[in-house]
This record gives C-alpha cells, structure tokens and sequence, in this order.
C-alpha cells in the first residue's frame, strides 16, 4: 500500500494505482477526456494534468502511478489554466455546430467545455475540411470532429486487432485514417462500431437510418414490423435514461407500439431457430466427419472480419444466418402467408446493437424472400431518439407482450446478448437432442462473464464435446490462429465481434464500458431465468414453425430461408 | 553482375521483421524514388502490418512520400541559421528559376522543391540539398548555375 | 609499420566535402606522387578539423601549419613550395576574421583559445576510417581496461565521480542513468547511442562520428559492459550520410578486430553495434520517440514513468545516451574522474561541444570548458559579429534555447547557470544574431520549425506549435492583435509545463525569452503596424 497526499488529504491506495483512481477514493473527479477505462492510458489530451510537489512539470493523472509520500494538487491556478487552454485549442479547430451534432448532449468535449466553464475561444477559428465519410451503411466519420485522442485507434488496433484507424501525417496535419485516406468502404474493416463507443466526440457515428423507418411509419400502405434483438432489452432503458442493466422488454414493447409499428416481435425467436438449426448442423458435422471445429454465425462484425482475415476458415463458419436475418427471411414469407399480407407491402425493420447489422441487411445474400429481408436496421442510440421525439416517457409504460406468431421465446434466445450466450443455448439443446436425456443444471457457469477466452466440456453420451467462445476480435484473433495453426482442439466456437458480445455492441448507449457491459449482460442472465421456457427446442412457437412451415431441421425450406454463404475479401 | 533491385527483393531480405520497417521505407524509396500505394500494401503484407500503420509510419518522417516527386529533389533548410544568413532569398530564388512553389514539382517532372529541418551543415549556412548532395554558402546568383548541373 | 616524414590532414567533414575537400585531395595525391614524394608524405582525409567556413581547410604535420580555403589550383603551390622545399606559403595560410590573424599551428592557441580538446581529441587528427590511428592514440585502452580491471561497478561508481551529466540536452547524470539500468533484473538490455542529431544549428555529433567513429562505439561498449547489456543500436539521422558511412566502416573494423562481438579481450563480455537510421523527424532526438522508431513505428515520445532505464527498447532496460557523452567515457576511464573535474564547473565538470552559427566571424565547431562565459565565446574564440554590426542576441541551445540579449552576454556556459537564466545549454548550438534581424520575423521561423517537427501526440504541442506559428506570422504580417502578447505567453507556459515531452516543453522557450527581453519589439509590430529594424515587410 501507499500513502500520498492529495489536495491535502491523506489517502491509502495499493502500490500502481494512478492518480486518477487515486483521487477517486476520496471524492474528487479529476477531469479527462482521452481516457477511457478499458483503454491503455495514452495522456495525449493533457486535460487530466496536477501538480506534484517538486515538479516543474504537471503531470497527466490518467497515467501517473502513485507513490509514497507523494503530494499532488488537482486544482490550483496553473492546473486549472492547462486544462483549459487544452479545451481552447480543441475548440478552435471544432466545428462546434453542437446543436446540430449526433452527439450533441452526450459529448465529452461540450460536457468539459461546460465544466471547466470555457466562454471563450482565443484562437481563430479554422477547420481542417476533411471530407466526411458516408461510404459504409454502418459508419460515418466526420473528421474535422476529431481531437485525436485516439481512443478509435487503440480499440480499432489492440482491442479489435483490427487496426484500420490509425494516425497519418504528422503535427497539426495528423489525421486518424484508415490507409492512404480511403473511406471505411475500401479497406478491410469489419464495421464493428467499437470504434463509435470510444469516440469522446461526434466524429465517428452510426449510419442514421431514423427518417427512413419515421417515413415507413407515416406510410399507410407498409405494414410495417420490427423485431427487437436479445440485448435490447437490457440496453434500451439505460439509452433512456435508467440504470445500466435494467431490464425492460415489456416496456420496449409498448414504445414500439406507441411508435405506430404494426407488429412488435421477437429475434429472441429466431436465436431459438438458430439454435436449433445450428445444433443440428453441428450434430450432423460432428457425425458425418464435416468441417470441425464449427463457429457460430450471429454475429456480422464477425463474419466481415472472418472474410477479410480468414477467407481460409470460411468452412468453418455454420452457414445459419444471422436471427436478425432469419427473422427477416421469414417476416417476408412465413408471416406474410400467415397474415395474408403481400410482403412486397412489408417494411421490416429490425432493432439491434449493432452496426455491422445494417450492412449485413444489404448483403446481396440477404434477400431469401425476394426482398431485402430486413428493409432498416436500428440502433438503440436510434430508437432512443426516436422516443425521445415522439415524447414516450419510458418509466411510465406499462408492460406488454410481443405479438405472434414469432414473438414466443425463451430463456436461451435471450441470453444470446451476452458473451458466452449462444454457446450456452445451444449446449442445453445439442445436450437433450444428442442425448434425449434432460439437463440437469440448465447454467454453464464456465463461457459466462467477461474473460476473453472461455472453455468449457461437455459429456454427451460418451462422446466429450469441447467449446470454447471468444469476444472482440482480438481475443477471437487468438483462437482463429490457434485453428489456423491446427492448434484449437474444440467442436464449436462462439465467436461475438464485440467486447462482451451484443450488450456491447457498436449500437449500443454511450458510454459503453465494461463494467456497464457486464451489468447488461447480467440483466439478461436474470430475464433467462424468469422465462418460463428456458430450451429453444421447447419453444412452441418453433414447434409450430416447423409443423406449419419448414418441416425440420436443415430441411430444404431452411436451406433456402435460414442459412447462406460467405464471400472471401481482400485483407487490404 | 547485380540485377535492378525490387520491391520484392527488399522485402524478401526484411520479411517477418516489422522492427525493420523504416529501413524498408528507405530502400524501396531509394529504388522508386517514392512510396506508392501498391509497395506500401506489399510491405504491409511481408510484415504482417496493418496497411494504416505502415501508411502511418511512412507519413510520419519527412524524408518518405507516399507521392511522385521530381527526378531531382531540392531540399532547402529554413531552419534558424539557414534563415538569419538569408534562406528567404535562396527560397525566392529557386522558386523563381524553376516558375513553382514550394512544395511543387515543375511541369516536365525534373524538380521539386522541399523543405527539410536542419541538415547540419551551418557552419556554410544558408545551405539546400539536391538529392543527396549538400551545397552551402549560398547565395542567389549561384542558384542558376547550380541548377544547370541537373537540367 | 611505414614511416612518413610529414602527413597533410585534409579535413572531411561534411561542410568541407561541400567545399569541395575531396577535389583537393585528391589534387594533393597526385602532385605528391608527381613530385616523387609518395613514399615521403601521406594524405589522410580526416574529421572536422572545427573552422567549417574556412573550408576546405588542411594541416600539414608535423608542423602544424593549417591552411585554408585551399582550392584545387593551389595544390601545386603548396606542394612544391611547403612539402617540397619546406617553405611555408604565407599566402594561403588560415586567417581568423576579423582580425585576419594568422593560423599558423593548428594547435596553437591562436585558433583554439580557451579551447580544451577532449571529445574531440582525436577529430582532425587521425584518419577516422583507420582503427590503428584510434588505437595508437590510446583507443580501445579504456574498454581493456575495464574489461580486464574492473568489475562492471566500479565503472559506473568512476562515471558517477567524474560528474558527467548528459550532453544531449537533459543533463542528466550519466552514472546515475547507467545504474538504473545496471540494477533492472533482465534477460536482455540495450544501449543506444542517440545520434539523431536534429537541433538547428548543431553538427557537433556529425562531426564527431565523421572524426572519431571508434569513440563512440568504445563508449557505448564501455556502458555495455558496465550496466550488462550485449546489444547497442547507433540511430543516426537519416540526412547524415557520411556518417553512417564511417560508423559502418568503424563497426566492421571493429568486428574484425574482436573489439565487438563475442568474448572481447577474452573477457567474456560481448558486444554488438547495429546502425539504425532515421528518416527525418527531429521528435526522434526525444529518447522514447526514438526507441518507438528504432522498433519501427512513428517517432510518438512515450509517456514516462517508466523510464527507458527499466522500460526502453522493446520493454527492457535501455541506457540511451548521446554522442558527445559517450566520446567522453573512454578519457574519463583512462584519466580519472578527479582529472575530467578539473575542467568545467563545479556541478557540469568537463568541456562542451558548441557549433557556432548565424552572423559571427568564425563559423564552426568548438570545444571548451564549461562555464565559459558567453562573450567569451562570441569574442574571443568567434572573432565577433562581421560587418561591424552589433550583437543582438544569441540563441543557446538550438531552436529549442532561449534568446539571450546583449546584457546577459556574461551569463556562464553550463547546463544549470543557462536555465536559471530561463534558457538552455541544450546540444551546444550557439546562433548569433546581429541587429539587422527582426525578433518577430527570428520567431515566427523558429515556431515554423516547430510546427514540422511536433509529433502531433499531445495536444499543447501539437495544437500550440500550430497556433503560435499562426500568432507570429498574423504578427509579423500586420494582422497583431492586442491581445496576442498575453496570449502567447499563456500558450508558451501551458505547452512548457503540460506537454507530453521535451519538444512540446521547450519549443516556447525562444517565445518567452524573446517576449521577455524584446517585448518592445512585438508591440511595435501590434500597436503601430511597424517593424523597428525594418525587415519584415511591414
């Protein structure tokens, strides 16, 4: 332990901890902006600075270690002066159109320039007119907003070990971009949207596909249906307003409702459908001496990486669509039949976390129904927006139920959210249909929680059947060059694109760390356990599918609908 | 008998050594005179880099350009001795001999005119470098003659 | 060996290659050989003999007599006249201006002055691609001796005692870094030689590895040994041609000799020297930057803590010093550190490398004790300001130095006495300024440079550098508002006291000094739209 001083009073902290953290303990947040909790500390912003006794220099708290006897000031006269010119200079190279920003209120810049009550900017006003880039469905990056903390290029690098954002240049003409200055459409990335979560600022943010879902809406001859992904439910109340991992899916529902949607159903019951067509693929891979291990496929930042950096691991990837995109596939065909709704007359629009959601709905793969599947992919940042315009106060809704016929789910469609989740549906099915036995104890402690690497074993009469998932692409990078190495022994693989899987995905409320990516993933453990049915091969609603509709498992309608294939693409 | 060296042959020798990319950078330059797109990918590629961080690394140094540049490079020091012995006139001077600007190339691609930091050579202040040959002491009149050895 | 009569020195340094040397020399050999003297007398192309604007000057031994500029028509002369008949050509010989003072003997104290050779003990005398002439001058002897005497310890406790502080700018005791560095438990260390020598008007560590390569790579052996690393990298600037020419020659030379690799002296120390060259970032002279480049990456400083000592190249521990401090070991070894604190001042014992720049007579690379006090040097060693204009000010320390105005013209040469007087002794440049030149017109070019070189990392530098490059030039253009002074002044304090490293520290410097002692200056140019000396176009 170690015991500093800090604007005069004495505090105790173990041997490594930063000033920052240190402060902290007794109350004073000192303020940053390049910071971010599940980030190496890089104090390039300076704004974080404090005194040291017997430094001329002030030192960046983010990133200095305490040590003993140390005595720091955090706010005095030359303090105070440093954060602010830091502020100043920012802001004069800022677009400051604030009113207009996506990320307006929910900026770190304004919030410190309101902090540290800058009034004025002393410098002349001069953008660096960097053309904006609109070249992907998922992402949009406006440059001139950026104040190169490099948040984007440590997550974009180390975190998703994707690397595509980096700085060029050098001095006052470094820009963060990817090669040559190309748009995120010519390079190799996966649209993850990590990088719009790091973002303090407005300059990297989703493709905002708002107007066209109001203009659907307003429309009187869509019918227009949504279906609301896994981790919604334990994100949406946090994008309004409430606690992280506060879970509200009767609530969800009847905003949708209230937002004029047609028919509110469910992904959690097409990740029931996954489960089991993936399940049995799996099955009948491992039977009939097909291409091991298997890798799940829900996840489209995943699979763009997958074909950008592994096109040789292709085989591997289950050939299930994505719940979003069977559920879009079925929307059109299933339900229109149902409903007896021409679906050339259906505007389906999906709420998910996720960016890279909206490129896979324009995949040209992605039109099984002879439409596009899924016509608008939203984020929760979006769908906040929207209530936020349309005045639907959250707290007050009542709870309400999603509709038929795909708005039945379980317990394992919903945990499908969270890192570990898809793996453990899947193992309480594969378990019951390869053994025909129940399962005891339905929770696989083992791929929960945020480890970035987790295995598990699991007996199914005789034959050991070893798993293991990862989440964000760096840690998926390992387990894919072990396989390249022919060094990953397993059966099935999870791989989710994002830290902590779709409760951190790139659609999700601002901020996004950690910690709060394991809040929202336990509030789905939680709507696991209070669902009545917690086995996606119990769902009835799949029961009936299959009766009604696609027969069975990896049956010819289901080839056609459920599952798809995958495109190699140029590493650079 | 030594072959003309390329890209690949650079790379062939560096492969696998991501420590080594600045040299990288120096010999491909050397050998086409500047960095272009497909080299910058294929080093990428040898090192098992991403592309932005190779792009990134060869913005960063001024003595790389990821652009054409004239055969003949004038690299002129405006650094602080360069500058109070009259490095303006020299500027004034080359820019009005070759009709281009600081940081242009002229028309039939012969020159170019850059800016370098500090050369080290202040003792003959105000000084330029001409492809990889210092010439100090300058003056404006001796511009013309210095600039018919390379046209 | 064979025996000459006379050797004729023809100094190699790059100001004088510019002057055409390489042309004289080779003149030189073949009037010799023309008048059957070949046998007699040997040309060597030696390192910066320290006059560069008398280039391309040569030294004819054992006399001493120094000429220069010699052109390639007054070989014959020389020759003949001198070589020939022993008559020395009065004509020709090395003048100090102003006052046209003779040069006779090189190392008279005429020329050198207060001047006292240690670093540069070996430039100009030796042919520096020949590893005999460094080892005949007692090269290599300090690295036997420690290699065979003493144990790693007591080299860095004889460092430690000798007061030696870096010579890179930090000064930061030598002997201390190196025992950071010997006390990290790891399985591999490193020495690096910074010679990424960028600051504007400094050429001391070229000429030091075009003069004497074998000094520094006995130097960086010598910290090998010491602190436990096998491993060096000399990162020299990529501008810096023929001195990684030498540097390699020295470093083969010495493999081939058992002075690097494997078990030297049969010792069973080794050690390794690998060239790594920069391509143009002056932020590469930052030891952090420069460990991030030599791993191949954008010169980005690195935040410290840690330090280089425990955490540098590829995470170990990592000793980086600087050319001039590492030319200093091997006397230090051979002399004692009782000997090095007879020169100097009591808290900076030895000499100092300076470069004279800018409007002074005697142009070039000069080394004399430190504490010499600025005059001095301007006076007595550089002859003074030519034209007979007057001295306005003097730029210590590179770009990155103070501006210093006639009153403080007595202040003393060393690292602490110039930062009390809110400048820097930084790498030894010296730029002398006369009073045609225009304070805001000196700034705005050292803010231009500064606005190049910022890395882009942190935001005081990147942004500050940026923006007072913007003031200086709104200034000096008429555009000068009221309230630019004060603003300046704040920007230079935040980017002094809150940036990531040395550069973004020290590029407001010249700012403040110059805001300080020529306020007058910058107002004359704000509030009434003038320039006093009149040459900035206002």
């Amino acid at each position: 332990m170690v015991t500093l001083t800090i604007d005069g009073r004495k505090v105790q902290v173990e041997k490594g901890t930063t000033i920052l953290d240190a402060a902290k303990r007794i109350g004073i947040d000192i303020p940053t902006l390049c910071y971010h909790p599940d980030l190496e500390a890089r104090a390039v912003c300076r704004v974080c600075v404090v005194e040291i006794e017997g430094q001329k220099l002030l030192q960046p708290a983010c990133a200095y270690p305490v040590s003993e006897g140390m005595v720091v000031r955090t706010n005095t006269q030359a303090v105070r002066q440093a954060r602010r010119m830091a502020v100043e200079l920012l802001l004069a190279k800022h677009p400051q159109d604030c009113l207009q920003c996506i990320r307006n209120q929910n900026c770190e810049l304004q919030a410190l320039a309101e902090r540290l009550g800058i009034r004025e900017v002393r410098f002349e006003r001069r953008l660096r007119g960097l053309p904006e880039d609109h070249s992907t469905p998922s992402i949009v990056r406006e440059p001139d907003k950026c104040i190169l903390c490099r948040r984007c290029v440590e997550t974009c690098q180390n975190v998703q070990g994707v690397g595509v954002l980096f700085p060029a240049g050098r001095g006052a003409d470094t820009v963060v971009t990817p090669v040559f200055g190309n748009d995120l459409a010519d390079v190799s990335c996966a649209l993850c949207g990590q990088c719009i979560l790091a973002c303090p600022v407005g300059a990297i943010s989703e493709r905002d596909d708002t107007e066209r879902v109001w203009e659907a809406l307003a429309d009187p001859s869509k019918h227009v249906v949504v279906q609301t992904a896994p981790a919604i439910r334990a994100t949406i109340g946090e994008e309004m307003g409430m606690e992280p991992g506060t879970l509200v899916t009767g609530k969800l529902v009847a905003a949708l409702r209230r937002l004029g949607f047609d028919k509110v159903m469910d992904t959690d019951f097409t990740a029931d459908l996954t489960i089991i067509e993936e399940g049995n693929e799996l099955l009948e891979r491992i039977k009939e001496g097909g291409v091991l291990p298997m890798i799940t496929s829900c996840s489209p930042g995943w699979i763009k990486f997958g074909e950008h950096y592994y096109p040789d691991l292709l085989p591997h990837i289950s050939t299930c669509k994505s719940p979003q995109q069977m559920f879009g596939a079925l929307v059109k065909t299933y339900y229109a039949q149902k409903a007896g709704i021409d679906p050339a007359n259906i505007f389906s629009v999906s709420l998910m976390p996720c960016t890279a959601k909206k490129f896979e709905a324009e995949r040209p793969e992605m039109r099984s129904s002879g439409y596009q599947d899924v016509d608008a992919v939203l984020t929760s940042r979006e769908l906040g927006r929207m209530l936020r315009e349309a005045g639907i106060r959250f707290d007050d809704l009542p709870e309400e139920e999603h509709d038929d016929p795909m708005g039945i789910s379980t317990g394992a469609g919903a945990i499908f959210g969270a890192t570990g989740g898809v793996m453990e549906a899947a193992l309480r099915t594969v378990y019951e249909v390869a053994t025909g036995s129940e399962l005891g104890d339905l929770e696989f402690e083992q791929v929960r929680g945020l480890d970035g690497i987790k295995e598990a074993e699991v007996n199914l009469n005789g034959l050991t059947v070893r798993v293991a998932v990862a989440h964000g692409l760096g840690n998926a990078k390992k387990i894919l060059e072990m396989l390249r190495a022919g060094k990953a022994n397993y059966h099935f693989i999870e791989i989710m694109c994002c830290p902590g899987g779709c409760v951190g995905g790139g659609g999700q409320p601002i901020p996004s760390t950690m910690e709060i990516k394991g809040k929202r993933g336990r509030a789905l453990y939680l709507a696991d356990r209070n669902m009545p049915y917690r086995k996606s091969h119990e769902n009835p609603a799949i029961k009936q599918i299959y009766a009604e509709f696609l027969e069975k498992p990896l049956g010819e309608r289901s080839h056609q609908l459920l599952h798809t294939h995958y495109t190699s693409r140029s590493k650079y | 008998m030594a072959g003309i060296i390329t890209v690949d042959d650079i790379l062939t020798k560096y492969k696998g050594r991501p420590d080594a990319l600045i040299d990288i950078l120096h010999e491909i330059q050397d050998v086409q005179g500047f960095l272009s797109d497909t080299s910058i990918i294929k080093v990428a590629e040898a090192l098992d880099l991403p592309a932005s961080k190779v792009y990134g690394v060869a913005t960063f140094y001024s003595l790389f350009t990821v652009k054409p540049r004239g055969r003949n490079v004038i690299r002129i020091c405006e650094s602080a001795p360069c500058h109070v012995l009259g490095a303006t006139a020299i500027i004034n001077a080359l820019e009005k001999e070759l009709g281009i600007k600081m940081g242009e190339t002229t028309g039939d691609g012969k020159f170019t005119l850059e800016y370098t930091s500090c050369i080290g050579v202040c003792g003959v202040a105000p000084a330029i470098m001409i492809n990889e040959v210092v010439y100090g002491n300058l003056t404006p009149d001796k511009i013309p003659h210095i600039l018919s050895e390379y046209r | 060996m064979e025996f000459y009569r006379s050797h004729v020195l023809v100094c190699g340094g790059t100001p004088c290659v510019l002057g055409g040397c390489k042309a004289v020399r080779d003149a030189l050999i073949g009037e010799i050989h023309r008048q059957g003297l070949s046998r007699e007398i040997k040309v060597v192309e030696t390192g910066c003999l320290g006059p560069c604007d008398l280039g391309p000057v040569i030294v004819v031994y054992p006399e001493g007599t120094f000429y220069g500029p010699v052109k390639v028509e007054d070989v014959p002369l020389i020759v003949e006249e001198h070589l020939l008949k022993g008559r020395v050509v009065d004509r020709l010989i090395a003048r100090e201006r102003p006052a046209e003072k003779e040069i006779v003997k090189y190392e008279a104290p005429s020329y050198l002055g207060p001047q006292k050779r240690i670093v540069l003990r070996n430039c100009g005398l030796i042919d520096p691609e020949s590893v005999e002439e460094y080892i005949g001058r007692d090269g290599y002897a300090a690295l036997g001796r420690c290699l065979s005497q003493m144990k790693p310890g007591e080299v860095i406790d004889l460092v430690k005692r000798s007061g030696l502080v870096g010579r890179g700018g930090a000064a930061f005791p030598t002997g201390l870094k190196w025992e950071f560095t010997a006390k990290a438990d790891a399985d591999q260390k490193y020495i690096l030689c910074n010679a990424d020598e960028g600051e504007p008007g400094t050429f001391k560590d070229r000429l030091i590895l075009e003069g004497d390569p074998h000094s520094i790579i006995e130097g960086m052996a010598i910290a090998g040994y010491a602190v436990g690393a096998d491993k060096g990298f000399v990162y020299i600037r990529g501008e810096y041609v023929i001195s990684i020419e030498r540097m390699q020659k020295a470093i083969d030379q010495a493999r081939r000799l058992g002075l690097l690799g494997e078990n030297i002296f049969g010792s069973g120390f080794g050690f390794d020297i690998e060239i790594r060259k920069g391509a143009g970032a002056y932020v590469c002279g930052e030891e952090t930057a420069l460990i991030e480049s030599i791993e191949g990456g954008r010169g980005e400083p690195r935040i410290k803590p840690p330090y280089p000592g425990t955490h540098g190249l590829w995470g170990k521990p990592t000793v980086v010093n600087n050319v001039e401090t590492l030319a200093n070991i091997p006397p230090i070894i051979l002399n004692g550190p009782e000997w090095f604190r007879g020169f100097g001042t009591e808290r900076c014992p030895g000499t100092k490398v300076f470069t004279l720049t800018g409007d002074i007579n005697n142009k070039g690379l000069i080394e004399v004790p430190m504490g010499i006090t600025l005059r001095q040097v301007i006076y007595e060693i550089g002859g003074g300001i030519p034209g007979g204009r007057e001295f306005k000010m003097a730029q210590t320390g590179g770009t990155s130095g103070g501006c210093l105005p006639r009153e403080l013209l007595d202040v003393p040469m060393d690292y602490f006495s110039l930062a009390e007087a809110g400048s820097a002794l930084g790498s030894g440049a010296l730029l002398i300024m006369d009073d045609s030149h225009c304070i805001v017109d000196i700034a705005r070019c050292f803010m231009k440079f500064f606005r190049h070189e910022s890395c882009g990392k942190c935001t005081p530098c990147r942004e500050g550098t940026d923006r007072l490059y913007e003031i200086m030039d709104m200034v000096s253009s008429g555009r000068g508002r009221a309230q630019d002074i004060d603003l300046m002044t704040e920007l230079a304090q935040v980017m002094q006291r809150a940036s990531l490293c040395g550069l973004g520290q020290a590029a407001p410097v010249p700012v403040l000094t110059m805001l300080k002692y020529f306020r007058d200056e910058f107002e004359a140019h704000i509030a009434d739209r003038t320039c006093p000396t009149g040459t900035c176009g206002l």
